[in-house]
């Protein structure tokens, strides 16, 4: 069994409205030195794979046909092999 | 001229759209459950508001794997009239029937008002009852309209076209040019945020989108005659 | 059908589950039981009822189901006083909601519930999952949800924490109605001090149905199956009903496990599911799992069948692992409904629910002795007489004692201003008080629009909803006045009923009835129940001359924190219209409409909004209000209204004329020219908020018939001006007042919150 940790998030070229908000939200709460914020979200998946390569590929493939928008979206991954 | 709307679990205009078209058109028109996957029987395809699987992971993404989407998407191929209402509009840039994406409200929050729109090409199948540039009042209801694209699709949308509607005035949402909605390069695949089936008669606010409908029915009858 | 044998010999019931329980002995000896809200006496007759001592389990269904929460043990008393009879009443309180016949074998059924201390502690979910109970009130008497509108009280804007609870509670209830596409398409928001740590979050839904498929939540039938549905059960929301009904203390918010987490596509599917199942006529009782989750809906439906229950708790969808009994019966999670069915059909049910790809199990079975009884992992762990979880719960007969600013408000003055203000200033002001102020900034966040059913959107009157098929419509609002109500519970509690009638009434509607929500402090301190009987006292009046019988409500009590709340009893007022065409709006339409001011005004500043911005707080004695003439009034205005005579009606209300005026023009940013006579101050007669008034435009060519109908049932009517041009101007007594474009005084008014909210979050 492994886990797959993925986190999804706003391409750099997308405004990311949120992100902006709790930026704004940080400044008036006195963290000044805060350059930059970027929402996204994190998902956990359980698989079963022979092997942490088949592993990669079927997580690689599930984030590219739906857990992100490649129109707006980047994703990364790491991989733990759990029990 | 047939009317599917496909219903989705969650779907909340799909009742809306279906008595749009028998009140407006007096046509024929079934809510088709989204596990079905034949829509041969039908002349044209409204893609209905709502929360699709609850908008979870993003919206129209979960919906865009039911059965029904590969019926839409053979709908569209063969050149019928499939338009996209809101969450439907979400659906079709999800399945790649549209180009670009739907992000969050510039502003974070839901927002339902009637907006000002103009209309930028009356040449569509959905808009030749519009006169061209025509400002139209319609209602929006959503929390993620904010549509974009990146400048190389822009430039295309423009050229060719393929933008629709775009917001007059304030954009309630941020979008990309202030584009309201698109259709496909063949022009048979419309997806606009705004609710047409929300403004067909005065008493609603508007009766503005009556004509969207009935534009989509001239424009099959030309094709096919008066059937 | 064979009946099975009455079981007349007790089961066996297990001592404790765990051994993390406390046994009877441990939970007597050590008085446990006051942990879960329960005193001595009621403990003894617990074990009276039982015959032995309660287990842990026993104790904690026991505890939810005494509490005020599910009955009402402080109120029930006063409530007996509601008047909730009337030919057109299908169905009164008692059930999941109440149903009024709107003719044509149709049937409106309504309920306002309040979910305030969720919304304390976490103001998204809180509000969200209030909204997600209210419509399966409404869906479980098999009507199909049209409307949703709401209440909501909170604090000053000026405080940061204020402003973020405001701020996720509208998008809490925002959420959830518009995901499950029900509009919200009216309410009120009022912003006090004595709300700043106890918000009020009161909402209501309307719903349609046949009269022949109106359901009840009643368990008949030896053998039937007793089917969950919906969400699985977790731990969250455990002690939801008791939570509601202590004092916020300062440790409120750790008891946030306590708040449950809505999901609306999952009881959007429930909602289309349990509505096919009504269509085909499967169901013989149906009840939400709403406070005290599984255990209220079961014990309730069995109370109200004359049955009784046994439950397999092995059979109940958990989505967590391991919990105990207590902990299955008790959960408050979201989205569950408990059908009954008659033995048999579980397959045809099975079906429906598939479709809707709903889990679902038959968890028990109606039996004929009334007992409750519970199994778990193969062991008896609660064996209970149903009547005394229902029935027989303690009633708790309290005395009301006057408080002393009562008294001392009966000297202070009201029939002027204490400062001197001129009226333009003070028309300024009010305008931007977040009471008064446009509400815009919350409604277009909800989905008032969904189901091309709303025909008058929110911000009028009251809100008005098309029926399908019909040329009827149903006009609707909710409406109350927390600062009326501490000055006086009598007249504020009787003008609570009677300013929203008017408002359905200026929409075109005739009233039909009302739902309340009771927000009070702890009924244990004599003021707050002298308070609380005052105010239901002064209501069922209102109901009763009005002819708006009481069909459901709710009880929301113990809300303070800092503080007791002012006393908030929220009327939920549906009213019938009968054709389409006399469905009214607020706004002035037409130049040149002559503009009539129906009822008396008088020198009534107390509790007035221009009081509160003058002198910070209210003070005095509210405004009288007069029922006969109230109910003139509304006679009047829907007869001018059915004669088509009638372009535009407000009631006169928070603010007073001045108000009145200035909201009117906004629409359609249509001006009016006004000239008036009296004998008191500019300044009090604008803003005096005197009841039994309203606001109509009027054509020219009907002014003499309107007038003459106003002669003939004897309503003060006063011709005050005409609709005109683009600027609002008032003379008094010759002199000029008010004189201000109608653009200017409706920025101060649309801008006034969105202004308040936009402040640094962090103050």
């Amino acid at each position: 069994m492994y886990k797959a940790i993925i986190t999804v998030r706003l391409k750099p070229s997308v405004l990311d409205p949120q992100g902006s908000a709790v930026k704004g939200s940080l400044h008036s709460l006195g963290y000044s030195a805060v350059q930059d914020v970027r929402v996204g979200k994190t998902m956990e998946v359980w698989l079963e794979a022979t092997d942490s390569q088949e592993a990669e590929a079927q997580v690689d493939a599930m984030c590219r046909k739906l857990l992100a928008n490649p129109v707006i979206e980047d994703y990364e991954f790491h991989l733990e092999k759990g029990a | 001229m047939r009317f599917a709307v496909p219903v989705f679990p969650g779907s909340n205009c799909d009742e809306d759209c279906a008595k749009a078209v028998r009140e407006i058109l007096d046509r024929p028109v079934d809510l088709v459950w989204h596990k079905d996957g034949n829509l041969d029987a039908y002349d044209a395809i409204i893609l209905p508001g709502g929360f699709s699987y609850g908008d979870y992971l993003r919206t129209g993404a979960l919906a865009r794997f039911s059965p029904v989407m590969e019926a839409v998407a053979k709908a569209a191929d063969k050149g019928k009239l499939v338009l996209g209402i809101c969450n439907g509009f979400q659906v079709l840039l999800e399945s790649g029937l549209l180009p670009g994406a739907m992000r969050v409200n510039d502003h974070l929050k839901f927002r339902c008002s009637i907006q000002t729109l103009r209309v930028e090409n009356n040449q569509s199948p959905f808009t030749g009852l519009y006169q061209a540039g025509e400002e139209i009042q319609l209602p929006i209801a959503h929390g993620e309209g904010n549509y974009y694209c990146d400048q190389e699709t822009l430039d295309k949308l423009e050229v060719q076209g393929q933008i629709i509607f775009r917001y007059s005035g304030q954009n309630p949402n941020g979008s990309v040019a202030g584009i309201a909605g698109i259709v496909n390069r063949r022009g048979n695949v419309l997806g606009l945020m705004p609710h047409p089936e929300r403004a067909i008669y005065d008493w609603m606010g508007s009766s503005d989108g009556a004509r969207m409908f009935q534009s989509m029915l001239r424009y099959w009858e030309g094709m096919h005659g008066a059937a | 059908m064979v009946q099975p044998e009455q079981q007349t010999t007790a089961v066996h019931v297990v001592e404790r589950v765990t051994d993390q329980e406390p046994t009877p002995t441990q939970i007597r000896d050590g008085e446990l039981f006051q942990e879960v809200g329960l005193n001595h006496e009621e403990y003894q007759q617990i074990t009276k009822h039982l015959g032995r001592l309660p287990n842990w389990t026993e104790l904690g269904i026991y505890s939810v189901m005494w509490s005020e929460h599910c009955s009402y043990k402080n109120s029930k008393p006063l409530l007996k006083r509601f008047p909730v009879e009337g030919p057109q009443v299908l169905q009164g309180p008692g059930e999941g909601a109440g149903a009024i016949d709107i003719g044509d074998g149709q049937a409106v059924v309504f309920k306002i519930e309040s979910h305030n201390h969720p919304t304390a502690v976490e103001p998204f979910q809180g509000a969200a999952t209030g909204v997600g109970g209210i419509i399966r009130d409404v869906f479980s008497m098999g009507a199909r949800p049209v409307a949703l509108l709401n209440s909501l009280r909170f604090g000053p804007l000026s405080n940061s924490r204020v402003r973020y609870l405001f701020e996720h509670a509208v998008a809490g209830i925002a959420h959830y109605g518009n995901v499950i596409g029900i509009p919200t398409v009216g309410g009120e928001v009022d912003f006090d001090d004595s709300y700043e740590g106890n918000p009020l979050v009161n909402a209501m839904c309307v719903g349609v149905l046949s009269h022949d498929e109106l359901q009840k939540g009643v368990a008949k039938g030896v053998g039937n199956p007793v089917i969950y549905v919906g969400a699985s059960t977790g731990r969250d929301g455990i002690h939801g009903a008791t939570f509601a009904s202590e004092e916020l203390g300062e440790d409120a918010e750790e008891k946030r496990p306590s708040v449950q987490a809505g999901d609306p596509f999952m009881e959007k599917l429930l909602l289309e599911a349990c509505i096919e199942l009504v269509k085909k006529g499967i169901l013989i009782g149906i009840q939400d799992m709403g406070a005290a989750g599984l255990t209220c809906s079961s014990a309730e439906m069995a109370s109200k069948g004359e049955t009784g229950m046994e439950l397999d708790l092995d059979q109940v969808p958990q989505r967590e692992t391991g919990m105990t009994p207590y902990e299955i019966l008790l959960s408050e999670s979201q989205e569950r409904m408990l059908l009954v069915v008659e033995d048999g059909r579980e397959a045809e049910v099975q079906e429906v629910l598939d479709k809707w790809e709903l889990p679902s199990a038959v968890v028990g079975r109606v039996t004929n002795d009334n007992r409750y009884r519970i199994r778990h992992q193969g062991r008896w762990v609660a064996d209970i007489p149903v009547q005394t979880l229902v029935d027989d719960a303690p009633v708790v007969y309290r005395t009301g004692k006057e408080p002393e600013a009562y008294r001392q408000n009966a000297g202070i003055r009201v029939d002027q201003p204490s400062v001197d203000i001129h009226p333009g200033e003070a028309l300024n002001q009010v305008l931007a008080s977040s009471n008064v102020a446009s509400k815009r900034w919350v409604y277009e966040q909800y989905d008032h629009m969904v189901r091309t059913s709303t025909a008058v959107r929110p911000g009028s009157d009251a809100a008005v909803v098309v029926l399908d098929g019909l040329d009827k419509a149903l006009a609707m609002c909710t409406d109350g006045n927390g600062r009326y109500v501490y000055l006086d519970p009598q007249e504020g509690g009787a003008a609570a009923v009677a300013e929203a009638a008017r408002n359905v009434v200026c929409s075109g509607a005739r009233p039909l009835g009302i739902t309340d929500c009771l927000n009070f402090g702890s009924p244990e301190k004599p003021e707050v129940f002298w308070q609380l009987e005052g105010a239901v006292d002064g209501m069922s009046e209102a109901c009763r001359q009005l002819e708006t019988p009481v069909v459901g409500g709710n009880v929301s009590l113990y809300n303070e924190s800092k503080g007791t709340i002012h006393p908030t009893p929220v009327v939920g007022m549906v009213g019938l219209v009968e054709s389409r065409q006399h469905i009214t709006t607020q706004a002035f339409k037409e130049e040149g409409d002559l503009i009539y001011l129906l009822g008396e005004t008088f020198a009534e500043l107390g509790g007035s909004e221009l009081q509160l911005i003058l002198d910070g707080k209210v003070s005095g004695r509210p405004p009288k209000i007069d029922l006969q003439r109230e109910k003139k009034l509304h006679q009047v205005i829907l007869t001018a209204i059915q004669k088509g005579w009638v372009r535009s009606a407000h009631d006169c209300s928070s603010g007073g004329l001045a108000v009145t005026l200035a909201e009117s023009s906004f629409d359609h940013e249509l001006g009016a020219r006004v000239e008036i006579e009296t004998a008191l101050d500019a300044t009090t007669y604008l803003f005096s908020e005197t009841q039994s008034r309203a606001v109509l435009s009027i054509p020219q060519e009907y002014a003499d018939a309107f007038q003459r109908l106003m002669e003939e049932e004897a309503v003060p009517c006063a011709k005050i001006g005409e609709v005109s041009g683009s600027c609002l101007t008032v003379e008094v007594n010759g002199q000029q007042v008010i004189d201000a474009p109608v653009k200017e005084l409706k920025s101060i008014w649309e801008g006034a919150i969105p202004c308040a909210m936009n402040a640094s979050s962090t103050n």
